[in-house]
């Protein structure tokens, strides 16, 4: 029996897990329309291949990845690109996406894939095969799969010496991974024993909540029929134990540092729905184009859907039959998930989850009270936070303070919300404070680089000032010098003949005839002298004349 | 609207924490009507009324919404601590004054609920006692123990118009506190076995106050089970409270008292776990809830016994809570994943 771990803090929510798990995973009828976000996953968006107007096959790459962190997106079936557009997604921010709009033809006509022999392959082929088949991290985070089985850079002695295959799903009303462990627990495991030859990782642990008893089972007998020495480990139901950094230290009682990845304490994790789309990609040669979604909440007939990516969220829903009294559609559980905007947006790769509500279901919060500094929320944070001070921070818009008391690291899980009696949405508080820190230090950062600009201009120009004194004064020395050479050596007969030439020529403009004026002269002048007296008499008389 | 998520919360109020905190304050008040009539009632009635006025008048001056606030109960719980650490029989405008005070400057005008640095009963409780000694020493003699007895209409006349009955001294209806019987006793150089074996003194502490602390208890155990508060405060001050009276009363048994008569006189036990559990005034870390409690022990022993006041709790209260801001501070916990690190 192995040891269990606790980490601080934890709820426990009512589950509302049964209502979904009432019959087995249906499959989805194709829906008339596909709307495929090019961005479904953490980083940058993918660079679209098609146009619109072109026909696609079922699994074609219409969208490569572009960047460091970013994956690929491919049609979910066979059909006719309609548009490459902006349309809404769901998104908090209500922002439109780049999407391709797919008409499917029905006929869902494969393009050539086949199985990959992984035992015999590189590495980072591998890796670079899973990124162009669009696996992404299915626990919420969507993060490209591939850069979490990279080796470890810097660390040549370590290695991972733990894979942690999470199945504790431990937001309420999801079911889906429960489901996909129930029904398609062998192909999680031989997943998961690709991901470990990947990683060259040790031990594999499988953690599951105790509510789950049938997937428990499933995964045993899966992992005994397999073979494999991997271990399905039992946990106790609390929430949110199925955060990463919660499970693996329930499961290895180690703690991933502030700031750090699991790798660092040469541990990974994934999801076993992540395992379940790396078993397909590499052994059926088949990329990511569907996703089990749990619809439940407010509706007749809730349960789990195969459901292609891209499909609007109404068709699920309506799929579903919501109540008459359903006001609103969540996305994720109601934990973490958000409330849609619209339904007009198409499922991806991160939605786990609809939830059909209705204010008998989700009673809206009273109005807020101020913080009576009871402790609950620190009670219940699972990463050892005190929450009533950083709201008190974020309110004051004290985010430095914020900062110093470990505002980063929250998890956003809302247990502390979720206990608080005043009814305070803190986590949203924590989300501002979060958001206006990022903006400040990348306002920060741009006037830094602004101002490195600026201050190196200054000294460019400086420096070029400097330069160009410098060359003068070197002329200027040179010219000295080679005149003083030729002081000191006899002056250049042609100088010499210049000189006196130009002294003869001044000599020869000087004025003539102003000493000894012929009598002509004389009497010109004179007669001149005449006139410009009478002029000037002229001149008086007639100011006299005008005074009077 | 936009909601949020979380979408679903535990159905835990302010309004009904406070209420269980009510409702906890029952057995001890019961035993009291029990032991010492139903005065108390009366006070307790005028110190709500005045609270819930009070506090209406001052939300209204800072332009808050009315209804929310009024029905968080808030304001009830400083009343009714104000009323019980007071004499019941004092004058009507004594419990009016004091909660008055404690609603308008300690709670609103530091910013009201969950803002107060201290604690408004006892804030309130200290100006009365600073401003009023000799109306603070009225309490009434438990049934039995009083030359005479005053039926319930007697009291309320004397309560709202000064009037006793004819030939009835106030001598004769109210008496000092065993507290305060013991301290003024063993200055007079009384032995202790002399002073304990007046009548006014019980099995632990005083008749009848003895087991309305007791009553207290019971309350606390009800606020430990439902999670209202957490063994933090009351362990380590009634822990503190016993260690520090113990040694002197091992050293000194003829000059000092047993710890237990410590624990079941004046507000120790109401103390211990409704007053300094108060969550506004009092610290948020496990650790910090521990240093405040052992501080506030410490100090109400000391006023107690080598103080000027017969009881200790308020000002060891009041003046424990002048430290939170930096105890917090100094007892941050350690975060998930770092070691050591402190803000």
């Amino acid at each position: 029996m192995r040891t269990l771990y606790q980490f601080h803090g934890g709820i426990h929510p009512t589950g509302n897990k049964t209502q979904s798990t009432q019959c087995p995973i249906a499959r989805m009828p194709l829906p008339s329309r596909l709307v495929i976000p090019f961005r479904q996953h953490a980083g940058e968006s993918a660079k679209p291949l098609v146009r619109a107007g072109d026909r696609v096959l079922k699994g074609q790459l219409i969208g490569m990845p572009d960047g460091f962190v970013s994956s690929a997106v491919h049609a979910s079936t066979s059909g006719t690109i309609a548009a490459i557009d902006m349309q809404p997604i769901a998104h908090p921010s209500g922002m439109p996406d780049l999407c391709a709009t797919l008409i499917p033809d029905g006929r869902e006509e494969w393009v050539p894939h086949a199985a990959v022999d992984y035992l015999g392959s590189d590495p980072a082929e591998l890796r670079q095969y899973l990124r162009l088949s669009g696996v992404v991290g299915l626990g919420g985070a969507v993060f490209p799969c591939d850069l979490k089985l990279r080796p470890l850079r810097g660390h040549p002695n370590r290695s991972i010496c733990t894979l942690i295959l999470n199945g504790a799903e431990c937001e309420p009303y999801i079911t889906c991974d429960d489901m996909l462990m129930r029904e398609r627990a062998a192909e999680i495991v031989q997943g998961a024993e690709m991901l470990r030859f990947m990683l060259e990782a040790g031990e594999v642990l499988i953690g599951i909540e105790d509510n789950k008893p049938e997937a428990i089972a499933a995964m045993r007998q899966a992992v005994t029929d397999s073979g494999l020495p991997f271990e399905v480990i039992v946990v106790p139901t609390i929430y949110p134990s199925g955060s990463a950094k919660q499970l693996i230290r329930i499961l290895t009682g180690l703690e991933v540092p502030s700031g750090k990845l699991p790798t660092d304490i040469g541990v990974q994790c994934f999801n076993i729905a992540t395992s379940y789309s790396v078993y397909r990609a590499l052994a059926h040669g088949e990329p990511l184009l569907s996703r089990i979604v749990t619809v439940t909440g407010n509706v007749r007939q809730a349960q789990n859907l195969e459901v292609l990516l891209g499909t609007p969220v109404q068709e699920l829903i309506a799929l579903g039959e919501a109540l008459p009294d359903t006001n609103r559609y969540i996305m994720g559980g109601p934990m973490m998930g958000m409330e849609l905007a619209s339904t007009d947006v198409p499922l991806v790769k991160a939605g786990n989850c609809i939830i059909a509500a209705s204010d008998k279901l989700f009673p809206p919060a009273p109005p807020a009270l101020p913080c009576i500094r009871c402790t609950r929320c620190a009670q219940a944070c699972p990463a050892d936070l005190q929450p009533m001070d950083l709201y008190w921070f974020a309110q004051s818009r004290d985010f430095g303070k914020a900062q110093a008391f470990s505002l980063f690291d929250c998890i956003e899980c809302g247990s502390c919300s979720y206990v608080c009696p005043s009814h305070i949405p803190l986590v949203q508080y924590f989300q501002f404070a979060k958001s206006e820190i990022r903006a400040r230090e990348q306002e920060k950062k741009a006037a830094d680089h602004a101002r490195e600009r600026h201050e190196f201009r200054e000294y460019r120009f400086e420096r070029e000032k400097q330069e160009k004194a410098e060359k003068l004064a070197a002329k200027e020395r040179a010219v000295r010098e080679a005149v003083a050479a030729s002081a000191a050596t006899s002056p250049q007969p042609e100088i010499q003949a210049a000189i006196d030439r130009a002294k003869e020529q001044a000599a020869t403009v000087e004025p003539k005839n102003t000493d000894n004026p012929t009598p002509q002269q004389q009497s010109e002048i004179a007669g001149i002298e005449a006139q410009r007296e009478h002029i000037r008499e002229l001149a008086k008389s007639s100011v006299e004349h005008t005074k009077d | 609207m936009a909601l949020f998520s979380p979408f679903v919360s535990k159905p835990d109020t302010v309004s009904r924490i406070m209420f269980k905190v009510l409702l906890a304050l029952v057995p001890g008040i019961a035993l009291y009507v029990w032991y010492y009539g139903p005065a108390i009632l009366v006070s307790l009635t005028l110190a709500s009324l005045t609270a819930l006025g009070t506090e209406a008048l001052m939300l209204k001056l800072r332009n808050r919404p009315i209804a929310p606030f009024l029905k968080d109960n808030s304001a009830l719980v400083t009343g009714w601590l104000l009323a019980l650490s007071i004499p019941s029989l004092a004058p009507w405008w004594l419990i009016v004054v004091g909660t008055a005070f404690s609603i308008a400057i300690v709670k609103h005008l530091y910013g009201g609920l969950g803002n107060n640095p201290f604690s408004p009963a006892m804030a309130g409780f200290a100006v009365l006692i600073i401003s009023f000694p000799v109306q603070m020493t009225q309490w009434i003699s438990p049934h039995g123990l009083g030359a005479v007895e005053l039926g319930f209409l007697e009291q309320l006349e004397y309560i709202f118009l000064g009037v006793l009955p004819p030939n009835v001294s106030l001598d004769a209806i109210t008496m000092a506190t065993p507290l305060d019987t013991l301290k003024t006793r063993l200055h007079l150089e009384e032995p202790i076995k002399q002073i304990f074996a007046m009548p006014i003194y019980g099995r632990l502490a005083g008749q009848g106050s003895e087991m309305v602390s007791l009553g207290f208890v019971l309350g606390g155990f009800y606020l430990l089970a439902t999670r209202v508060i957490t063994w933090h405060i009351p362990v380590v001050f009634l822990g503190t409270l016993f260690a520090v009276a113990g040694i002197f009363h091992l050293a000194d048994p003829l000059h000092y008292a047993a710890p237990l008569f410590h624990w079941f006189s004046g507000a120790a036990l109401l103390g211990a776990f409704f007053i300094l559990t108060d969550p506004v005034t009092s610290p948020t870390t496990y650790k910090g809830k521990l240093i405040y409690a052992a501080g506030a022990g410490l100090l109400t022993y000391l006023i107690r016994v080598f103080g000027n006041f017969p009881d200790g709790v308020a000002f060891a209260t009041l003046l424990m809570n002048l430290c939170v801001p930096l105890i917090v501070l100094y007892t941050q916990p350690r975060v998930f994943g770092k070691k050591g690190e402190r803000p």
